[in-house]
């Protein structure tokens, strides 16, 4: 009885529906290879770009090459990488961090103050640390546990962030920072490894920042949690499917609160390494940060849509704007047009990452700009 | 002793009676289906025994143990175990990484707590070749047929050990040769002593593995028969209403 039902509905079923679903019977039959996982990785492409850049440059331009350029280079991204980082996190979540440039503002002017009033240096910055938290704090609550989205939400503290730094500030710049001045310098400026007569480095090895070296660190510590983590593992499956990671009983709200927390923790973190640096602190600081630590973020192979990042990824696209930045300034070309470099190298990463329908853009386009019919 | 026992339930939601005075029971490795039409009750029935809310009346009896479920993961820990119509999985991630999704298994000491990955593999491994299915535990969900996609999802359920499987609507939406893989899956699933609920409104795939018919019409349960002594036909006629229930 039950077997010749079973036939019948066989013969019954319609033909476009059977036709339709044929492409998902397609099963590869091999599993793929890491190598091959490797190749079809946006990173990898990026990483070949990256290094078929430096050598153009080296060849083309001599300054380019020098340890004290690489040294500059690595120093410059280094914190847009440790911010790509914390960005990273958020968009594997499927959400987006407006607010890390203000946060990195509120939290350089909290520091600044705590040091201008003469405190020592570790409670200037964990005041500043302590600001930045608070402002993860607030996007993580409203996002996860209110179910706002985290455009709304982190855009709204941007504005807000950066306001209050111009407020804290009195809209002055702080430079009188008391007794802890030159620990503040020495942190921001410290260099490893350092030429000179009693230093081993020879000249060709660059003196690279402390700045380059706390986001070397916040990698191999991010690149682990990625990959040996339950967390993490709950971070992509919420990215991948947030109902499906609720009702498989993954504590959702919590992570997604964590992941702003943490991107506020590495806007904090680039903030007080750039205080250092600098020397000063001005309100103004950040500012417009946030579409270039999205952009590193996406060219590493971050996917917007969430479930998909890397830390290496968060790295290398950093340092991709980077060069790219150095290489115009060096070709002599206006600074003011790398905001047009940066927003086309954000669409374009978009676009070669993106899949429609199980095929790349590049073949879905070219069939949607010439049908079958015309051909 | 059965697995589960519904005792005199009714849900309504404000005005709306949505299930009243429905009683029945599923045995150990016995596959009921549960028939209806859209808005009959089937899927109120399934929320109320995954534990999604409570009923407003009467008692849900697991393995003779009068429950009262607020939460999914409640429902879980008496071993009832929901296939979801989406299944709920995370296609970013490979059959291995949904099947222990949100129970991994670490190894190591506090604070460096990590993932026993090749332990959860030969584990998902293994639940596939009990199934019978060709998943692969490092296959990335998002590339898998309809088919296997369920094998991932019902894997999942076999992990905890379930007494109960909850199936919505298992085997809409695939192609017939995936039907019939899946209801394969659900006679291993019977053949370890599982008691499965099938919710379906595809006649003949119910009539191909249940036990057990129940209809629903309008929140009552109108005929609970063996599906050797029904047909299509009379079954239709109850959904439908053309024939009269008890």
């Amino acid at each position: 009885m039950a077997n010749s039902v079973q036939e019948q509905v066989i013969a019954q079923e319609p033909a476009g529906k059977a036709g339709q679903s044929a492409m998902s019977d397609f099963v590869p039959t091999k599993e793929q290879t890491a190598f091959q996982r490797v190749i079809s990785s946006q990173p990898f492409w990026v990483t070949i770009a990256l290094i078929a850049l430096v050598i153009l440059m080296t060849a083309m331009e001599p300054s380019f090459g020098t340890s004290e350029n690489v040294a500059n280079v690595t120093r410059n991204f280094a914190p847009f990488g440790i911010m790509a980082l914390g960005m990273t996190v958020v968009i594997i979540t499927g959400g987006i961090d407006l607010s890390v440039g203000s946060i990195m503002g509120l939290v350089v002017i909290v520091a600044g103050l705590f040091l201008t009033w003469h405190y020592p240096w570790y409670i200037a910055f964990a005041m500043g640390l302590f600001s930045g938290l608070s402002c993860g704090a607030v996007n993580g609550f409203f996002v996860a546990y209110v179910g706002m989205p985290s455009f709304v939400v982190t855009l709204g503290m941007l504005s807000v962030a950066r306001s209050l730094a111009v407020v804290f500030s009195a809209n002055q710049m702080l430079y009188q920072f008391g007794p802890d001045a030159p620990i503040v310098k020495a942190i921001g400026q410290a260099k490893w490894p350092r030429h000179g007569p009693e230093d081993w480095a020879p000249h060709w090895i660059p003196e690279l920042s402390s700045q380059f070296w706390t986001m070397v660190i916040l990698a191999l510590i991010v690149g682990f949690v990625f990959n040996f983590t339950a967390w993490a593992r709950h971070l992509f499956a919420i990215g991948g499917n947030e109902e499906a990671a609720r009702l498989t009983g993954v504590p959702v709200d919590w992570i997604k609160f964590q992941a702003y927390l943490f991107s506020a923790f590495t806007a904090s973190i680039a903030s007080l390494l750039l205080l250092g640096y600098n020397g000063s602190a001005i309100n103004a600081m950040g500012q417009g940060y946030e579409l270039r630590v999205i952009a590193a973020t996406v060219i590493g192979g971050a996917s917007l849509m969430g479930g998909a990042g890397t830390a290496f990824g968060a790295i290398i696209g950093s340092a991709f704007l980077e060069v790219i930045r150095n290489a115009l300034l060096m070709a002599g070309i206006d600074s003011n047009w790398q905001g047009a470099f940066v927003g086309a190298f954000i669409v374009l990463a978009v676009l070669l990452g993106m899949q429609t329908g199980g095929k790349s853009i590049l073949a879905a386009s070219l069939a949607t700009l010439m049908p079958k019919k015309s051909r | 002793m059965p697995v589960l026992e519904i005792r005199r339930v009714s849900k309504n939601f404000g005005a709306i009676q949505a299930l009243s005075d429905v009683s029945f029971q599923v045995e150990r490795g016995e596959v009921v289906g549960l028939m209806g039409d859209n808005g009959a009750g089937k899927s109120t029935v399934v929320k109320t025994v995954a534990g999604n809310f409570p009923p407003s009346d009467g008692e849900i009896v697991v393995d003779g143990e009068v429950c009262h479920f607020h939460k999914p993961v409640q429902a879980r820990a008496k071993g009832i175990e929901v296939v979801y119509q989406d299944l709920a999985l995370a296609d970013n991630l490979t059959a291995a990484q949904n099947v222990f999704l949100g129970r991994e298994i670490k190894k190591g000491f506090w604070p460096i707590r990590v993932l026993d990955k090749q332990a959860m593999i030969d584990r998902s491994a293994a639940l596939f070749r009990e199934l019978k299915s060709e998943t692969r535990p490092r296959d990335l969900v998002k590339k898998m047929s309809g088919g296997q996609r369920q094998a991932v999802a019902i894997a999942r359920t076999r992990l905890s050990n379930a007494k109960l499987v909850l199936m919505d609507e298992p085997t809409a939406a695939i192609s017939v040769r995936q039907v019939a893989e899946v209801l394969e899956l659900i006679r291993r699933l019977k053949a370890q002593g599982v008691g499965v609920m099938l919710i379906s409104h595809r006649m003949p795939d119910v009539f191909a593995v249940a036990d057990r018919i129940i209809v629903l019409r309008r929140g009552s349960k109108v005929a609970d028969k063996e599906t050797g002594n029904t047909s299509p036909e009379e079954i239709t006629g109850l959904i439908t209403g053309a024939i009269r229930g008890e």
